[in-house]
């Protein structure tokens, strides 16, 4: 522990380590000499293609993938054409980038899955250079091809080809770019390029020169560039052998004048100082704010860096190292004379070995910490075993498909099951699915009984993954096990099992999703196939209805017409009749209305109908004759026009037609005389037959037209139960008095006592006499 | 603002509180200034989750309404449509984004359905071609909506035409959903009631919903202890009777939306002294209508009877406490007087309002034609001649009085009587035919299908046991002290709160023949418990019940539950929750087809 600090390398204000991560297992024969090389980030797998460059078709260059300890994965010759550059995506997948454009993409174990092109006029002029880059949307890749254009994907998951835009013509004769970064920045992806001395950002619209601040011209032409893990910072070489990190004091001047072989930021989050590791063929640099004594270190083998969140990983064909920046508090704990608590809390711990029972006289200091602390580096120790190889977090655990060691940490982390052990289940099931030695039978049970009911496992997921190994059968019976049938629709739909996503989709009583089974079906069958599959679920067949009805008439009615419902498909020709200007149109509309109405039975509607029909001609004869105005009354304000117009005759002729009720029409007839105050017309009608309405309307309606004198006439025709009312309402008190003592009727005598004022005494007495009366008995 | 949430039995205010959130949620995703187009029917319900101050805390600038052509200016930069998953809005929505000045102004679209998104939906949008033109395309799950303490409804207006004339159940897969995440905020309710079809659909989903979230177990104390799911058309009478308690008689009279009554403004006029009354106020006076109104609270489930006697006693005890200003000598006694004042001041212009709404009321109340129309009701509930064409009714045809009071009142007797005879129902239909026109065929062929319209089968009328075996009648109604819930209607006790209140106890089992004469099945379904979640009940602590009514419910429904909760002997509190709050006039119109409309 003495020697700790022996390899720590001090650069202003910081200090550096480099420590060995592993003696690599692997036995390159040539080292990394004439290879490609990628490394994924995280400590994630390396992927080497050798001597990408010899063309002999006899001798194929070898692909080989391996764990970051240098444990083989999967080894291949490659078979396909020349590769620019590998790639790891950020869900382990190698993406191996092809002159022609064209990107293969392979999972860890070196299976292929599949493949896109970077666009048509990159397979014409070639991809000249390509880096793969990560941003919260996934991973990318970008393209610049011979003739100096761009292309990129942000995005290979979702892929959408952005081609920016040109460089515009400037003094340097080759006009390619001689180095080039992604950068990405607010939701957008940029290209920084530089082109001899000048530099550029190109977006999806637009080329922008630009100078960095203290850069000046004397500094030479840009020939490498570098961003930071992060995407914040940028380190720009030039052929003056200067660095430039961002603002002007940090103009380094290294005093190389060859460019490095790779230049690449080394900072870790929270970090005292940026700094940059330089790697040229023998020698490695790490270049910061000040120059002296920057720390160097003497390389042996040709290496490649791979830059990570917290430093850089140093690969060579023997062993991987770590360089990274000391942390603070490590500085404290080991700097010499450090007064820090840890500093302190190792030297008493080295005294008296006392120390770590010291954090129990810590009352303020939650152990949480503590033990989760001590819980992850068990876990990443347990990782960081040869076999394993080096991953960090449990995502990466699982897409290396250690599942009993992933289900072991996530239980280890007490991480909640649906985010920690279903997704490992979720990951194991689908590559399960793969399996093609097994039959459908068997994985379907195997899987059955590893997930059972695992929440947060989507059996709709693996059936999904399933079909897409080409396996409809297996889907169908991992789909069985899906207990939210709503899931289960989209995917059964793309297997074309249509009449079975029908059905679970009614069983999940989601009417959305129900028609959208609908809608595709409609447009997959054709329509007799359609209305049959419908036919057979009443609920889809209802819906489907209701959108008809807003959207399809025609097709309601066919709808109607294949279930014999002549009901509906009669109101369906009531309902069109009325959008029909036309009489003649309306009036077939509604004889078919007849026709539909008494095949289904409905003898009152049918009838109805005819009626209508009827005074619909009426209505025109006489609108064609007196230019009445009818057309379109209900029978009812019809008759009372008529009689309004004079035309009684007709309107006794609709009433006799139509089998008006004779209240209503003595109604009707009563209240328009009055209306027009032909009191004697009224008097003659009062006395034409028994009134059924009885006589105490006549009174009333007169007294509403203000006509006293004609409104008396009627009240000795009045029923005597009605009497009183009827004296009532022509304000004749004394003779409600009367009819109500003599009917010896309290409620009535009360109503006529409630109208009578207080200064007829006599009458008063009277009533309440009779009250007094009618009460007793 | 919506503290009357939070002095009920069981804590509304938290829905709410989540529905807020999840707004502020959604209005944040939409980074910088912003404009909402409504679809218009939204934004009553929208009132009582959110006022526009929340909305313009979150860069509301702008609100316009969902209409064809071009969208107003506005210079904003996100447009946020709120709007039901309709077909029809859609090609407005596509019209508005189609008609963009998309060189001057780049602004960013949105869409927020409620309740739910809809894929069919959105397959319109791409066939409009403009689905590509939304950054944020989201839903905000909004089924049911907190009206009051112990009020939940989704304003779902055609949930009973869509469930018993269409044969569309996407209202009940919405109830379904909004009793799940009720569920989740206020635990799992662990005894399910329900009659109905309707009833039984939503149980089976809402207990396949259970399984299929089986992972993630709720760990709340249940709050409520009973789910009620009751059909309406298992009590179709209610309704149509008309509601005597202050609350329904608002209601029926001047109609209540979204919480607010708009009232002819006559009797509102403020008048100064010595001035007359020249200029009268031509806007409708708008009032808001709840339990945060100490007063209303008080007297909005009386029967209206008794709503006079309430409002001078109140009279008093206010002019009592504006007196004490006499008695108030010293500097202590005067300021907290005045500390009073703000509050004494509120409840004598709510006095002054329910006043002036009760004088408005009475004026109809003892009209004569309310009184002939009431005694035909009793009548028919009573089970009176409701085998013969009823005069009253005649006479209403002849008088040409609103269709909607006839489809009513035949409805109500068809209803009482099991049916009527082929010969009574031909003659009324062909009178309303004759009458309001013949396009009415569709709305009484609506009507039958729904079972308001019946036609008499050979089986016997089974009215009179159903009215007998629950005592749907009470012959000595009290309105001013109710013992009883047939207050409500001063007499008739609603049959749907007859079978809650049977429920609670003694127990179905006491009416099974009952409930077999009324349509639909019934049942129970118990939701396991994780351990610990079992409540221990103190002694004497009331259980509760959420009443659910598909279809809708009126507010003499509500003030029958009401009575129930502070019955002290019943040891049973209510929490209602509808899809719409309603009454006989708006439900018969949700059952109306107007051919003559579609033609416009």
């Amino acid at each position: 522990m003495a020697f700790i600090t022996a390899n720590w390398n001090p650069l202003g204000e910081a200090f550096y380590r480099k420590t060995e991560l592993y003696e690599m297992c692997w036995n390159l024969r040539d080292g990394l000499r004439d290879c490609l090389v990628a490394a994924a980030p995280y400590g994630g797998p390396i992927a080497l293609l050798r001597e990408p460059v010899r063309r002999s078709p006899s001798s194929r260059p070898q692909l080989e993938i391996y764990s970051a300890s240098g444990v083989a994965i999967a080894s291949f010759p490659w078979k396909s054409g020349p590769v620019v550059q590998l790639g790891w995506t950020v869900s382990d997948e190698l993406l191996c980038i092809q002159e022609d454009g064209s990107v293969l993409i392979y999972d860890l174990f070196g299976s292929f899955k599949r493949h896109f092109s970077m666009g048509q006029e990159v397979m014409q002029s070639q991809v000249l250079e390509a880096k793969v880059f990560h941003s919260p949307y996934g991973t990318g890749v970008a393209i610049v091809t011979a003739s100096s254009r761009f292309t990129l994907a942000t995005n290979i998951d979702d892929l959408k080809l952005r081609r920016l835009p040109e460089v515009p013509g400037n003094t340097w004769s080759a006009g390619e770019p001689t180095c080039w970064v992604v950068l990405t920045q607010d939701r957008q992806t940029k290209v920084l390029m530089s082109n001899g001395p000048e530099l550029y950002i190109l977006d999806t619209t637009s080329c922008t020169a630009v100078v960095p601040p203290g850069l000046g011209p004397q500094a030479g032409s840009i020939v490498h560039m570098s961003v930071s893990f992060s995407y914040k910072y940028l380190a720009l070489f030039t052929d003056t052998g200067h660095m430039w990190t961002g603002s002007s004091h940090l103009q380094v001047n290294t005093k190389k004048t060859t460019p490095p072989k790779q230049m690449v930021w080394c900072r870790r989050p929270k970090s005292q100082q940026p700094s940059v590791v330089l790697m040229w063929d023998r020698l490695l640099m790490v270049a910061g704010v000040t120059l002296t004594p920057d720390p160097r270190f003497p390389l042996e083998d040709p290496c490649v860096l791979i830059g990570e969140l917290d430093g850089v990983r140093i690969i060579s064909s023997a062993n991987q190292e770590l360089l990274q920046e000391v942390p603070l508090v490590c500085q404290e704990i080991f700097k010499i004379a450090s007064m820090a608590p840890g500093a302190l809390l190792l030297e008493a711990h080295r005294e008296y070995q006392a120390a770590s029972f010291g954090k129990c006289f810590l009352t303020d200091f939650s152990p949480e910490a503590f033990v989760s602390t001590c819980r992850e580096l068990r876990v990443l120790n347990a990782v960081r075993e040869r076999g394993v190889g080096l991953p960090l977090t449990h995502t990466q655990l699982v897409y290396r498909q250690f599942y009993p060691l992933a289900i072991e940490v996530c239980r280890y982390l007490k991480i909640p099951d649906y985010q920690g052990v279903s997704r490992v289940l979720k990951h194991w099931a689908s590559c399960k699915v793969q399996q093609k030695d097994l039959s459908d039978e068997a994985i379907a049970r195997a899987v059955c009984v590893k997930v059972g009911d695992s929440p947060g496992v989507s059996y709709s997921h693996i059936a999904a993954k399933a079909y897409e190994c080409g396996r409809p059968e297996l889907a169908i019976k991992l789909l069985d096990f899906e207990a939210r049938s709503g899931e289960q629709v989209p995917l059964l739909l793309k297997m074309k099992r249509s009449q079975l996503a029908l059905s679970k989709a009614v069983e999940s009583g989601d009417t959305d999703l129900v028609y959208t089974v609908v809608t595709y079906l409609k447009s997959e069958m054709n329509r007799g196939d359609f209305f049959m599959t419908l036919r057979n679920q009443p609920v889809a067949l209802s819906l489907y209805r209701q959108f008809c009805k807003l959207q399809e008439q025609e097709t309601l009615k066919d709808l109607y017409n294949q279930d014999d419902d002549h009901q509906e498909l009669a109101n369906y020709y009531v309902t069109a009749s009325y959008r029909e200007k036309r009489l003649e149109s309306r009036l077939s509309l509604l004889q078919t209305a007849v026709d539909e109405y008494n095949k289904a039975k409905n003898e009152f509607s049918a009838k109805a109908t005819e009626e209508e029909m009827r005074l619909l001609r009426f209505q025109r004869k006489l609108d064609d004759e007196k230019g009445a105005g009818l057309l379109g009354l209900s029978l009812q304000a019809t008759m009372e026009a008529l009689l309004a117009l004079g035309l009684h005759k007709q309107a006794e002729q609709l009433y006799r037609d139509f089998r008006v009720p004779d209240k209503r029409f003595w109604w009707l007839k009563l209240k328009s005389l009055a209306e027009k105050e032909e009191w004697e017309e009224l008097e003659k009608f009062s006395k034409s037959k028994k009134s059924p309405i009885g006589y105490l309307a006549f009174v009333e309606v007169c007294m509403k037209s203000n006509n006293k004198p004609e409104a008396k006439k009627y009240v000795s025709k009045v029923t005597p139960e009605q009497r009183v009312k009827a004296h009532l309402a022509v304000g004749d008190l004394e003779g409600a008095a009367d009819a109500a003592i003599e009917r010896k009727s309290d409620s009535e005598l009360a109503a006529v006592l409630a109208r009578c004022p207080a200064s007829d005494r006599q009458l008063l007495d009277r009533l309440n006499r009779a009250a007094a009366a009618a009460a007793k008995k | 603002m919506a503290a009357h949430l939070s002095y009920g039995r069981v804590n509304l205010n938290i829905l709410r509180e989540a529905a807020r959130k999840e707004l502020r949620e959604f209005l944040d995703k939409c980074a910088g200034s912003k404009a909402i187009v409504w679809d218009e029917y939204l934004t009553g319900p929208f009132g009582l989750i959110a006022q526009y101050s929340l909305l313009k805390e979150h860069e509301v600038e702008k609100m316009f309404t969902l209409k064809s052509g071009r969208l107003p200016s506005a210079d904003v930069k996100n447009i946020i449509f709120f709007v039901r998953p309709r077909l029809e809005l859609m090609d407005i929505i596509a019209e508005n984004v189609f008609s963009e000045d998309k060189m001057h102004s780049p602004r960013d679209f949105h869409i927020l359905f409620v309740p739910r998104r809809s894929m069919l939906c959105e397959q319109r949008l791409k066939e409009q071609g403009v689905l590509a033109s939304f950054i944020n395309i989201d839903e905000y799950i909004l089924d049911l909506i907190p009206y009051d303490g112990d009020l939940l409804s989704m304003e779902y207006e055609s949930a009973f035409r869509e469930c018993y004339l269409e044969n569309d159940q996407t209202s009940l897969y919405h109830t379904a959903k909004g009793l799940m995440t009720l569920q989740a905020l206020y635990g799992t309710i662990p005894q399910i009631y329900g009659k109905g079809e309707c009833a039984r659909h939503v149980a089976n989903m809402m207990l396949r919903m259970k399984r299929e979230f089986a992972g993630s177990q709720n760990q709340i104390l249940p709050v409520f202890d009973t789910l009620l799911l009751l059909d309406r058309n298992v009590d179709l009478l209610t309704p149509l009777a008309t509601q005597l308690t202050y609350e329904g008689l608002i209601d029926e009279i001047y109609g209540i939306t979204n919480g607010y009554v708009k009232l002819p403004p006559e009797k509102f006029a403020q008048k100064k002294q010595g001035e007359a009354s020249k200029d009268l106020p031509t806007e409708p006076k708008k009032l808001q209508l709840n339990s945060a109104e100490e007063l209303y609270a008080e007297i909005r489930d009386k029967n209206f009877n008794a709503v006079g006697a309430a409002l001078s006693k109140k009279a008093k005890i206010i002019s009592a406490a504006f007196e004490e200003r006499h008695n108030a000598k010293t500097v202590g006694e005067i300021k907290q007087f005045v500390s009073q004042l703000p509050h004494m001041q509120a409840a004598r212009s709510s006095l002054a309002n329910h006043t002036s709404i009760a004088e408005l009321i009475k004026d109809i109340t003892t009209s004569e034609a309310f009184f002939d129309n009431l005694t035909v009701e009793q009548e028919f509930m009573t089970g009176v001649d409701t085998d013969k064409v009823n005069t009253y009714i005649e006479d209403c045809v002849a008088q040409k009085d609103p269709l909607i009071k006839i489809l009513r009142l035949v409805s109500m007797q068809s209803v009482c009587n099991n049916g009527l005879k082929q010969k009574v129902l031909d003659y009324y239909k062909r009178e309303i035919l004759q009458t309001y026109g013949y396009e009415h065929i569709l709305t009484l062929n609506n009507l039958e299908k729904a079972g308001l319209l019946k036609l008499q089968s050979s089986s016997r009328n089974n009215y009179p046991t159903i009215r007998k075996t629950l005592k749907l009648w009470m012959e000595d109604a009290n309105e001013q002290n109710p013992n009883d819930i047939s207050y409500v209607y001063s007499g008739y006790a609603p049959l749907s709160v007859r079978l809650t209140q049977v429920l609670a106890r003694p127990g179905w089992r006491s009416i099974e023949e009952v409930l077999k004469m009324l349509p639909g099945p019934h049942f129970e379904e118990r939701q396991q418990l994780p351990a610990g979640l079992h409540k221990k009940r103190q002694q004497g602590e009331n259980r509760t019940t959420l009443v659910f009514f598909l279809g809708g419910v009126s507010y003499a429904e509500i003030a029958a539950l009401r009575f129930l909760s502070q019955m002290e002997d019943s040891g049973m509190e209510y929490i209602i929750a509808t899809t719409k709050l309603l009454n006989g006039t708006t439900w018969i119109k949700s059952l109306m087809d107007r051919p003559e409309s579609q033609s416009s």
